[in-house]
């Protein structure tokens, strides 16, 4: 888009295998700057694997995936949030005993420069950060209008909730990549529309780089700019909407599923 | 902005809803309490008790058993941190007082220093035997690593009874810990040292409750809630789980040192053994784990139940002479295990978990059910 020839990600012949089986074959694709970029496929393609390479969770065997002018797969998990990317989780990987604020508030952690001890002394600094840091929380809570859960402890709440503060934990790490993993799966229409919604208003109005799976062919089609198209861990198709529409090999891939 | 919570209680700000005494009665009791036991001295001094009075025997009785239920507190906080909030198990609570309680006494014989500086010394010197007990954390979680820490309960006392004899007491198993000195004023006997014990414990609460509301709590409490997110969130399982580690042991070094300075003594004489690592966790499951109450009932409650198990042992065994030994021994265990197995079915949450419940319904009078 604006920077063809400047990616935000690049992915560079990633192989993946657990033991004989090869999960990810040798799959190269990048995202630019400020689009939506899809993964998709049928189940068990190896898109969630893709995506936990991209996210330092995963160390493919070979190639490399670069953002932020590091290779991710050489970088120890913890320091990737800092180099500005963030994700939720198939089965969401909430702090299930924490509430819905501080399940955000924990995502502050990088943002956050107070030491341990002045934490357990709530000195002035930690005192003055824990409350700008509230108040950043407090705007991604009206943002996703999850005001009344906000003290609520997140394990209890209902399925789509749970995926909403997800997404608002990642929010609250402020990244340039988004990364998300079947945000909408399980969602009845109406949630799937105020998802819909707050994804691509993160998009337009925070200018953040969405990477997203997802197995509804209408909303893919209808909010992402260039979709990656994975079939048993191998990429078959990478255009745009109307050309993975008329993809012969992405039609004979998805023969036989209704779609 | 205001946030809300049931019944009409709003907090208007940010840092009130952020504090931890929230509510005007919450800080007129804590007051209270602490103008209480800041005068209880004073009974002895103006004449009020006194050893010739007959329920003097009683009244040292409570003392003492204040005593323990406030190092316990400390101790069972520690564990908190580690267990409750951060997810790893430790077995060596006990064996970490040992190492607190010695620094404090041997500090205070030896270098002369008054208890202000030999608390925060044992903290400080326990908390670094207690990060080398951590390591194994790193690799192995749940069962493995409370066999890592096990260690601990093993190596701890038996280098107490084989190193540096003349320092530590050697086969004795045990040296005098003084009696604290603050300003020349002598903090001798149970109520006094009441004093110190319940100042400690205040200070040790606010930074536990300091922890869960600011950064380093919620780091420790993604360690035990989803370790993998919680590293793809920046947090650095490596230094955090050696933190919870630090911090366990240094508060177990604070609670050696006060019940070392209690009972006038410390050692392996004194019964630092696993029954007691062991118990603490029980009393924490009991108390409920995670939360800031829970160190407070589960002590509370598992002693005072403890003592009326004693009570109640002796009375069984006078009506049963000829199983008197054996009732005396055997009782307070089985009242333990049979209390904690109750709540493992019943309340696996523990006390803390039963009074939010009955608060919640509180509040929302009349109209709970
Ligand atoms: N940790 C793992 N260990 C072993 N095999 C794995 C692991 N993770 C993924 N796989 C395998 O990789 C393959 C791809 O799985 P993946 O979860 O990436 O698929 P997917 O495209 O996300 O599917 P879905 O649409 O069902 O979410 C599967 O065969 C799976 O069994
Ligand atoms: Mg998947």
């Amino acid at each position: 888009m604006e920077n063809i020839n400047n990616p935000i990600l690049s992915v560079e012949g990633v192989e993946l295998s657990f033991g004989a089986n090869r999960v990810l074959k040798n799959i190269s694709f990048d995202v630019q700057p400020g689009e939506i970029r899809a993964i998709i496929g049928p189940n068990g393609a190896g898109k969630t694997s893709m995506l936990n390479c991209m996210s330092g969770f995963y160390r493919p065997q070979k190639g490399q995936i670069m953002f932020a002018g590091q290779d991710v797969t050489k970088t120890p998990p913890h320091n990737i949030a800092s180099l500005g990317m963030a994700r939720t989780f198939q089965n969401i990987a909430l702090y299930t005993g924490l509430s819905t604020l501080d399940n955000l508030m924990a995502a502050r952690h990088i943002h956050m420069k107070q030491r341990s001890l002045a934490s357990m002394l709530y000195w002035g600094t930690a005192q003055r950060e824990e409350i700008e840091h509230r108040e950043f929380v407090e705007e991604i809570i009206d943002f996703l209008e999850i005001e009344q859960i906000r003290k609520a402890v997140v394990g209890a709440l209902p399925y789509g909730l749970r995926k909403r503060v997800e997404l608002g934990r990642a929010l609250a790490l402020e990244p340039d990549l988004l990364l998300l993993d079947e945000p909408m799966a399980g969602m009845n229409a109406e949630e799937k529309e105020d998802m819909a919604r707050f994804v691509l208003d993160i998009h337009e109005r925070r200018g953040v780089t969405v990477v997203l799976i997802e197995h509804d062919m209408g909303l893919v089609m209808d909010i992402s700019d260039r979709i990656v198209v994975i079939d048993f861990g191998e990429k078959i198709a990478d255009g745009s909407p109307e050309e993975i529409k008329n993809d012969e090999k992405v039609i004979a891939a998805y023969l036989g599923q209704e779609e | 902005m205001a946030a809300l919570r049931p019944a009409g209680d709003y907090d208007e700000s940010y840092i009130r809803d952020m504090s931890f005494l929230r509510r005007p009665w919450m800080n007129w009791f804590t007051w209270g309490v602490v103008l209480i036991v800041l005068l209880l001295p004073f009974l002895e001094i103006w004449g009020l008790i006194s050893s010739a009075n007959p329920s003097y025997a009683r009244y040292t009785w409570w003392m003492n058993i204040l005593n323990r239920i406030a190092y316990t507190i400390v101790a069972l906080q520690g564990l908190n941190i580690l267990t409750g909030l951060t997810g790893q198990i430790s077995l060596g609570q006990a064996a970490f007082m040992l190492v607190g309680g010695y620094i404090s006494a041997l500090a205070m014989t030896y270098w002369g220093l008054p208890i202000i500086l030999t608390i925060p010394l044992a903290a400080v010197g326990t908390g670094a035997i207690g990060l080398l007990f951590g390591l194994p954390s790193l690799r192995v979680k749940g069962f493995y690593l409370a066999m890592a820490t096990l260690a601990a309960q093993f190596i701890i006392p038996w280098l107490s009874r084989n190193l540096w004899k003349d320092y530590l007491g050697g086969t004795n198993g045990s040296i005098v810990a003084p009696v604290p000195t603050i300003f020349g004023y002598e903090f001798s006997g149970s109520t006094n040292m009441f004093i110190i014990s319940f100042i400690t414990l205040v200070i040790t609460s606010v930074l536990f409750n300091n922890m869960i509301r600011t950064k380093l709590g919620r780091a420790f409490v993604s360690v035990r809630d989803n370790d993998l997110a919680a590293e793809l969130l920046g947090v650095n399982l490596f230094s955090y789980k050696l933190k919870a580690f630090y911090l366990a042991a240094a508060f177990a070094g604070i609670a050696g040192a006060l019940r070392a300075h209690t009972e006038r003594g410390i050692g392996t004489e004194f019964n630092y053994t696993l029954d007691i690592s062991v118990l603490f966790l029980g009393m924490l499951v009991i108390g409920g784990m995670g939360t800031n109450l829970g160190p407070f009932l589960g002590a509370i409650f598992v002693i005072l139940l403890d003592e009326g198990a004693i009570i109640l042992g002796e009375t069984i065994a006078h009506a049963f002479p000829d199983q008197a030994g054996a009732l005396q021994t055997s009782f307070r265990p089985i009242v333990f295990g049979v209390t904690l197995i109750i709540f493992l079915i019943f309340e696996p949450r523990g006390l803390a978990h039963r009074w939010y419940l009955f608060k919640a319904a509180w509040r929302l009078r009349p109209f709970a059910r």
